[in-house]
């Protein structure tokens, strides 16, 4: 330092560069922290509350929010045409929707990115074939691909993630290919194919480690996408068989009551709209996180 | 130093004693996750009109963030100047906001980047480009703007100019898109170029066209130059006098022939030393131990010393001032405290 | 040192290099793009020869098509008297143990996402027979000694360094498995004038040690004039002049070489005696 160590003038350029990334950081701990507790929710509240989807009980059916049950306990968000406490069966719904996210992302990301990889590593005749099938699905408006398959393969949660896993297994190949042949140029990969290494050490070692950041990112943003399809399908009734909780199931039973028990649509809508801002904000934030890392890298 | 006045004034008929651009004291600093870094700390030269001044380093340095500094280019919201002043024309740039600093520069002040194919707008002829300082800026209708585009690609040595002033970038060479970014920067008579690097990412031999170009180009029109180069010997025919930077500071300065054959810094001695030349063939060469260090992480006093061979506890106390040595000429000066006793010359 | 009676380790002959030029719709291929034109030397072992051209002039080419990167159209590629011209990437495996590269971005040419140690290890992971598992930390850490590196800083990675302790890594890296012969691709072009130096006295004292062969690519002739004993100027894909370093810096008789010399910047030009 110079000989009278000045003060360092502190700018408001200086304060914005930092309010700047500390935006980041919330706009990643925020989402996860509600997402977070709507895990804990759909797996703790319906075991609280005892939750049996088939039980009705006709006499506490259509009681709106905050009123108080035979048994003495407050129905937090009221309750249903069949008398089932309406929040225990928005979390049970949540657990539903989380399961088909979860298994439909592992399922078609694990496939799309071997895909992707294999299309980009090669090329070819297998990144055209491949494309070409990619092209075509994606023609296809996703929710009538989505009805189609549903109503040949039936009703069912596993059907449910079958389907979605065949919609979705694209985007991920797109990403991941076009990651590859991005990277596949660069000294790092020409020097791992000097050392001698073969295409499985290529691909699994040198091309996919640097595929993960926008794979990630991808997956959360195409995890808010499953969630409203999921809902969507069983709002039409080709999504989860009748018995199973489904927000978008719930919501549809509560179309014919929206003058007279508008709850029972809208809080199931609601956590809806939470959970799919949730991961949304969270997508962005990964992504603006991980823009500065994929520029150099 | 240089005269405050206010209302318009020519610095072209600036003599002796006014220079044209006075930058004193600058600091500039960068705010990052890691801290604050300084990249530029109290910084101070002149450039007079007609001269060639060339600033000379390292990365990170700091020499290519000066030219941002002078040109309001600093990246937002990260870096800003801090403190000090750039007098050019009566006005402190510095203190000026941006709209009326840019006011100033593309006219006054030019600027050339290191690499022509990035700073070229690939969907663009180059007639247009070269067009556009003339539209923009002095109002030209469309075909006066091109035969004035036209004469300037002429004059920089565009062969075949007339049927390639339709051309797009992508069709030109390395060298020859240096070319038209510098007949771009002339467009508008600026009184001062700054050349950031303008040779580094061209070959050899159209290294050497494109300096004389600029040499060329100089003697006609009286302007000013600064040269931003880490390279010693490309500015070495073409720059009379020269500052060297280290560490966000100027570290020597001086008379070119007197920096490079009398050197009064370690760091300037070092990087001549450095350099393969006819006399190390086949034996070992003398490098300078250590790398440039990091500017969120400065040693204490004077930035060079755990690099310096000639380091004492008083160097790592206290960070010298430039002075000019004993026993070196007027205008050669230089910051370190041992220059006398490890650095005279006959 | 070149040894001259011995067997050459590397002969390449009648190199050529030429890229298709396609239609653009239906591809077909309707001229060619020739990058390497009939390029012939030869290497010893333990001698440093060096490629000298502007861009375009092929010596990256010529350094890919040796080390087996790209596709030569025609010519021999010749090592310890093998033919490996035509080899496909499996028969090429236990070559490559005897030549590697280094390249010229140390930004680019470390994977961002591998500590130091996978970095250098990466090689026996390819290789098994080389060094045994076991012994992978212990040998990393050898190496990075050799190069000048701190052993400690194994499990950092690479943009915790500086660009001439990458580009160190990267030396480190092709002396993993041992070769007799590598290929420097502009090694130290993209570092600062005061590290270069440093890398390339490095380079030196490894050859000393090791008795390692350089085929040595480079634009900045002051550099090849330092460290090669023969010198190849390529000039659009063609050898312009070829001999020792002293005869082609000294007594250059192409006008290319001739014009390339002459614009070489020199530090203090007022002290060149008139060339």
């Amino acid at each position: 330092m110079t000989a009278a160590a000045p003060v360092l003038a502190v700018n408001a350029t200086m304060r914005r560069a930092r309010r700047a990334r500390r935006g980041v950081k919330i706009r990643i701990i925020g989402p996860l922290v509600v997402i977070g507790l709507i895990i804990v929710g759909a797996i703790a509240i319906p075991i609280a509350y005892d939750f049996d989807p088939m039980h009705a009980d006709l006499l506490a059916r259509l009681t709106p929010p905050g009123s108080v049950m035979s048994d003495g306990s407050t129905a937090l968000l009221g309750t249903d045409q069949i008398g089932s406490n309406l929040f225990a069966q928005i979390m049970a719904g949540a657990r539903v929707s989380l399961l088909v996210g979860v298994a439909t992302l592992a399922i078609s990301g694990l496939v799309g990115v071997a895909l992707g990889l294999l299309a980009g590593h090669f090329g070819g005749w297998i990144d055209a074939t491949l494309m070409r099938i990619a092209d075509i699905q994606l023609a296809f408006p996703s929710i009538l691909l989505a009805i189609l398959i549903a109503s040949v393969l039936g009703q069912g949660v596993g059907n449910i993630i079958i389907v979605l896993s065949i919609s979705n297994w694209v985007v991920f190949a797109r990403v991941a290919r076009s990651q590859v042949l991005s990277l596949k140029n660069r000294e790092y990969v020409e020097a791992a194919r000097t050392l001698g290494a073969g295409n499985w050490h290529l691909m699994i070692r040198t091309l996919l480690p640097g595929c993960m950041a926008p794979v990630i990112v991808v997956a959360t943003t195409q995890f808010a996408q499953v969630i409203l399809t999921e809902a969507s399908l069983s709002f039409l009734g080709v999504g989860v068989p009748l018995g199973t909780p489904s927000l978008g199931s719930t919501i549809f039973n509560g179309t014919q009551y929206l003058s007279t028990a508008w709850w029972i649509s809208t809080f199931p809508g609601v956590v809806l709209v939470i959970l799919m801002l949730a991961f949304g904000i969270l997508g962005d934030a990964l992504r603006d996180k991980f823009d500065p890392t994929l520029r150099s890298a | 130093m240089t005269t405050t006045q206010t209302g318009p004034l020519d610095p072209s008929t600036s003599t002796s004693g006014t220079p044209l651009l006075s930058v004193q004291d600058l600091t500039v600093e960068f705010s990052t996750a890691a801290g604050v870094a300084r990249a530029l700390d109290g910084v101070s030269f002149e450039v007079s009109a007609g001269e060639t001044l060339a600033i000379l380093g390292e990365s990170g340095c700091g020499k290519s963030t000066t030219a941002q500094a002078i040109m309001a280019l600093l990246p937002k919201p990260a870096g800003a100047i801090t403190s000090g002043k750039i007098l050019y024309g009566g006005r402190d740039l510095a203190a000026e906001p941006v709209s009326k600093v840019r006011e100033v520069c593309g006219t006054e002040i030019a600027m050339i980047f290191q690499d022509p194919l990035s700073s070229l707008n690939p969907v663009f002829r180059v007639g247009a480009q070269v067009a556009e300082p003339f539209r923009r800026r002095r109002g030209m209708g469309r075909r006066d703007a091109w035969a004035r585009a036209l004469d300037l690609l002429k004059r920089v040595g565009i062969p075949d100019a007339e049927t390639r002033i339709n051309d797009y970038p992508h069709q030109f060479s390395g060298g020859q898109r240096q070319r038209i970014m510098i007949a771009m920067a002339l467009a508008l008579d600026p009184k001062l170029l700054i050349a950031d690097e303008p040779t580094t990412a061209l070959d050899v031999t159209v290294q050497k066209q494109v300096m004389n170009l600029l040499a060329d180009l100089q003697a006609e029109t009286g302007m000013a130059m600064v040269l931003i180069s880490h390279d010693l010997g490309v500015v070495a025919e073409v720059a009379k006098r020269a500052a060297i930077m280290y560490a966000g500071r100027i570290v020597e300065t001086g008379p070119i022939r007197d920096m490079y054959d009398h050197p009064a810094h370690p760091y300037t001695s070092g990087l001549l030393e450095s350099i393969p030349s006819q006399s190390s063939v086949g034996g070992r060469l003398k490098p300078i131990v250590g790398s440039p260090p990091n500017l969120l992480d400065l040693p204490s006093g004077c930035a060079f010393n755990p690099r310096c061979p000639f380091a004492t506890d008083r160097c790592r106390d206290l960070a010298p001032t430039l002075r000019t040595p004993e026993g070196w000429s007027e205008g050669h000066q230089a910051a370190c405290h041992l220059s006398e006793e490890m650095l005279a010359h006959v | 040192m070149s040894s001259a009676g011995t067997t050459p380790l590397l002969r390449v002959k009648h190199l050529k290099v030429a890229y298709p030029v396609r239609s653009s719709l239906l591809q077909r291929k309707i001229g060619e793009n020739v990058a390497v034109d009939d390029v012939t030397f030869d290497i010893h072992p333990g001698e440093t020869v060096g490629l000298v051209g502007e861009s375009g002039s092929g010596k990256s080419t010529v350094a890919r098509a040796v080390i087996g990167l790209v596709k030569s159209d025609s010519g021999e590629i010749e090592f310890e008297g093998k033919d490996i011209t035509r080899f496909s990437p499996r028969q090429l495996k236990p070559v490559r143990r005897e030549m590697q590269m280094v390249f010229q971005d140390p930004y680019a040419s470390l994977n961002p996402r591998l500590t130091v140690r996978d970095l250098i290890a990466e090689a026996w992971r390819v290789h098994s027979d080389v060094v045994p598992r076991d012994r992978w930390t212990a040998e990393v850490k050898e190496l990075m000694a050799r190069v000048g590196l701190n052993p400690d800083y194994s499990d950092r990675y690479p943009h915790q360094f500086s660009g001439g302790q990458r580009q160190r890594i990267g030396i480190a890296r092709a002396l993993a498995l041992r070769p007799k012969l590598i290929i420097c691709d502009e090694p130290v072009s993209a570092l600062d004038v005061s590290v270069q130096a440093q890398v390339l006295n490095l380079l030196d004292d490894l050859q000393d040690d090791l008795g390692l062969a350089y085929l040595f690519i480079s634009h900045d002739l002051s550099v090849v004039e330092h460290l090669c004993d023969r010198v190849l100027v390529l000039h659009h894909g063609v050898v312009a002049e070829e001999g020792s370093a002293r005869e082609v810096f000294d007594h250059p008789r192409d006008d290319y070489t001739r014009a390339l010399l002459a614009a070489v910047p020199v530090a203090r030009p007022w002290m060149k005696s008139s060339s």
